[in-house]
């Protein structure tokens, strides 16, 4: 344990870059994966295309993904954007099939009731769709934020240094500590992650609360009658 | 005056569900369109604010057709309210109530100032503007739609089944609330319905409906009932049993009303006395006199 005591500030440090790589891949991945989740909702023949390459992008290995990447795309591999890309790869692939199941789980007379009212069409994709189909979404961004989180660690191999560089460094020096401290500091992140976004779902979609509160109710109404 | 010219409709699956349908909807008065499931009626009422496009023909409001211009545009002018109230389970209350005000670009403390009002005139307590629609009853989320289809004071209320979910004691209650804001507001009120006492409670005009939309008879309640156009309207209307088919029966204390099953409906009133209170069936009808015997003793 003196190890960790002696190394805080290099465990902070890589902390701190491994949430800020991390961060930027969920966003760019959550940005990507709406239009292309719109998408393969709207138009049923590119659904199974889109959803299946996409879904196949995560079976890429992530080694092999991130050594191939730089010289398709031309960058270093040591450098952060290669990782970053990588990340964001995988992160579309989780959450485009959510963005179009999330779409698919709105209820179709309320899309009919919010035309039948007025809305346009897409003032409706921002005010109703959407919305509504963000539980689903959520969902989806909670699993790609934990494993994004996860999978960031692998950019020690190429080269890109964040908490995963307690892994290796640990490993070669034989410091168990070290590595223990590196899974401890990634299992925090990806736990104070997901219940930021758990929390900010509450905070952003105060009526599923209501609506989970309301159909509890009714489930034991039944029961005092019967009792 | 909304007027369907020979309008026909054909889904992209081939099914006919509109042929060839004519009819003048008058100005300030409430069409019933009856009929039985499949029938074309929820069609025809989606035709009048371009939910449906015609395939043929015409719908016309006040001598415009509804197929030149923005369909947006035209929705919002017209009030709509739908079977399982429609609301968006994300508004509340008030923002439900709001939303047409707030598409036409009203500012956000004015359509709720407004909205408020509206709680007031559909007989809802202000105090459940904050509320999420899934947190009231039945009844409460249909008052709410319906406050949503008068919000921006449209002078059209298109009625898609809209008390066909809620009980049966509900139901009543928001039929008799609809006949007294209709009395209030006067709009053009098309309304449809599957259930023909309902169609004779709020309709002024009643178009009875056959598979794709075929007009078995139009008319006001009391012409139909009195004179059922064939075999299918007085089947559908259950001209021959229930509470439509009365007979007199004498009794010492006066001649009453009986029903097909013999149940006594209510007493029959001599000409002379107050038509307004000669209504053919009181809802509350006095109890049929004890029989020989059963009266008190002295």
């Amino acid at each position: 344990m003196n190890w960790v005591a002696d190394n805080l500030d290099l465990i902070l440090g890589l902390a701190l870059t491994h949430l800020g790589q991390s961060a930027i891949a969920i966003v760019c991945g959550f940005v990507l994966s709406l239009p292309l989740g719109w998408v393969a909702w709207r138009y049923r023949l590119v659904r199974g295309p889109i959803v299946v390459l996409t879904g196949l992008l995560y079976t890429i290995p992530s080694l092999a993904l991130l050594i191939l990447l730089p010289s398709v795309v031309g960058y270093s591999a040591r450098s952060q954007e290669n990782l970053i890309v990588g990340l964001t790869i995988y992160a579309v692939a989780i959450l485009v099939r959510s963005v179009a199941d999330g779409l698919d789980s709105v209820d179709p007379d309320i899309r009919q009731a919010a035309t039948a009212v007025g809305y346009g069409a897409a003032r409706r994709f921002w005010t109703v769709d959407l919305p509504l189909a963000g539980p689903v979404i959520l969902a989806g961004l909670r699993v790609a934020a934990v494993s994004t989180i996860s999978l960031a660690t692998v950019g020690i191999l190429v080269g890109v240094e964040n908490l995963g560089y307690l892994f290796t460094n640990g490993l070669q020096r034989r410091i168990i500590p070290e590595v223990f401290a590196g899974v401890l500091a990634v299992v925090v992140i990806a736990l104070v992650i997901d219940l930021l976004l758990m929390l900010a779902g509450r905070a952003i979609m105060p009526w599923t609360r209501t609506a989970s509160a309301a159909t509890a109710r009714r489930r034991i109404v039944p029961m005092r009658a019967a009792a | 005056m909304i007027e369907f010219r020979s309008v026909s409709k054909r889904f992209p699956d081939g099914t006919l569900a509109v042929e060839d349908f004519s009819l003048v909807l008058p100005s300030r008065k409430t069409t019933v369109f009856v009929g039985s499931s499949g029938c074309g009626k929820t069609t025809l009422l989606r035709m009048i604010n371009r939910m449906v496009e015609p395939t043929a023909g015409d719908v016309e409001i006040d001598g415009e057709s509804v197929l030149v211009g923005d369909p947006v545009a035209l929705r919002r002018r017209i009030g709509y309210v739908m079977q399982n109230s429609g609301l968006m389970p994300h508004f509340s209350v008030i923002d439900n109530v709001a939303t047409v005000l707030r598409l036409n670009g009203t500012g956000r403390k004015q359509a709720h100032e407004r909205a408020r009002e509206l709680l007031d005139t559909v007989g809802l307590d202000r105090a459940l503007a904050d509320r999420y629609p899934s947190q009231l009853s039945g009844g409460q989320q249909q008052r709410v739609g319906v406050a949503r289809g008068l919000a921006a004071d449209p002078n059209i209320l298109l009625m898609d089944e809209p008390f066909g979910a809620v009980d049966p004691i509900v139901r009543a209650d928001l039929q008799q609330e609809l006949i007294r804001l209709q009395r209030d507001l006067d709009k053009t009120v098309v309304f449809v319905t599957h259930d023909i006492d309902e169609a004779f409670l709020l309709g002024d005009q009643v178009v009875i409906l056959d598979k794709g939309a075929r007009i078995v008879q139009v008319g006001s309640p009391s012409e139909i009932i009195e004179n059922p156009a064939d075999d299918f309207v007085s089947a559908f209307i259950g001209a021959e049993r229930g509470h439509r088919a009365l007979r007199i029966k004498q009794t010492p204390r006066g001649r009453f009303v009986v029903d097909s099953e013999g149940r006594t409906q209510g007493a029959l009133l001599d000409d002379a006395d107050d038509p307004s209170t000669a209504s053919p069936i009181p809802e509350h009808a006095p109890a049929p006199e004890p029989v020989e015997g059963s009266g008190p003793t002295p």
